[in-house]
């Protein structure tokens, strides 16, 4: 079966509650490819059980997001190390 | 404030096709949004258990009222419920307005290109409506991709041919094509396009929407047709 993906437009809610301005037009260039997508552009695989979001043109992992009912997980780039921002529900 | 949730009180529901809907939705201070962004819709049941999913924008901003197109997901969790299910005066929450990739701004003048597969065709119509309603001149073609006459949205609003505003509309039949249709039934290709990669002496800015597979296959063949990746902005809903 293939997993169909989403885009990143679908970020702009769940990271509207860590960040302060509208993030999917924000530009990235993918470190592996040298591609330059926003962040609207990138290739969107989840919500469950976390999204992964992947560079359009090589599928590095670009940032992953988790929500859990304390937290949201954020982490950027394909390296491990997410960051914990901690959430009331 | 960003990330709020805010308490939408379903006012009307009306029947585009057979199974597509829009809802109508009173929210208290709502800050007004931008044509092509999305909601999400966070539905709490008895027990606690939450689902949140994604709905665009049919609308330009109006107050405090949102319109949002739902075609209602065989088996999903909530586009059934909001379809069908949802008491008129009900409440959902809804977060937004969402997005800036996926929005056209009525200052900016050039020719624009909406191409639409199935209900990828709401936020388009939220575009289409803020271009009638505003001063902007910018030409604008709307390519609306659907299956079947059974299944078309905004029957009323979007015409074939070209309306005084300016804006044309050609719509794209993939299985079943009425009888007076030139067009045979079949799935967008190049030919679809030919003229639209350049609208008035250069590329449009080119907003795709509709189902991954349509969206790749749409957005590939602009590129084909000498569109600049640049300037074609996509939304996929899987």
């Amino acid at each position: 079966m293939v997993v169909q993906h989403l885009d990143g437009n679908m970020l702009a809610g769940p990271l509207s509650e860590v960040f302060a301005v509208e993030p999917t037009t924000a530009l990235r260039r993918c470190p592996h490819c040298r591609l330059v997508s926003s962040l609207a552009q990138l290739h969107v695989y989840g919500p469950r059980p976390g999204i992964t979001a992947r560079c359009p043109g090589c599928s590095a992992i670009a940032l992953r997001l988790a929500r859990h009912p304390d937290a949201l997980w954020l982490q950027l780039g394909g390296v491990e190390g997410a960051f914990r921002f901690p959430l009331a529900e | 404030m960003r990330g709020h949730w805010y308490l939408a009180r379903l006012v009307e529901r009306r029947e585009e096709n057979a199974t597509a809907r829009t809802l109508l939705f009173d929210v208290g201070e709502w800050p007004g949004h931008l044509p092509g962004q999305h909601v999400d819709v966070r539905l709490t049941a008895d027990d606690g258990y939450q689902a949140v999913r994604s709905y665009s924008l049919a609308a330009p901003a109006e107050g405090d009222r949102l319109e949002l197109g739902v075609q209602p997901v065989e088996g999903g969790e909530v586009s059934p419920y909001l379809a069908g299910q949802l008491p008129l005066d009900a409440c959902v929450e809804v977060r937004g307005p969402l997005g800036g990739w996926f929005v056209w701004h009525g200052e900016r003048t050039e020719p624009v290109l909406l191409l639409g597969g199935g209900s990828g065709i709401v936020p388009l119509r939220a575009m289409v409506r803020a271009r009638r309603s505003s001063a902007a001149r910018s030409p604008f073609l709307l390519l609306y991709a659907l299956r079947s006459p059974a299944e078309r949205w905004y029957a009323e609003e979007l015409r074939p041919g070209a309306d005084a505003d300016g804006v044309r509309t050609r719509l794209l039949y993939s299985r079943e094509a009425p009888a007076e249709e030139p067009r045979p039934a079949g799935r967008l290709t190049a030919a679809d396009l030919a003229g639209a990669a350049e609208i008035e002496g250069g590329p449009p800015l080119c907003y795709v929407c509709g189902p991954t597979g349509f969206v790749e296959h749409a957005a590939g063949l602009l590129v084909e047709e000498g569109v600049p990746p640049g300037r074609v902005r996509t939304e996929r809903f899987g």
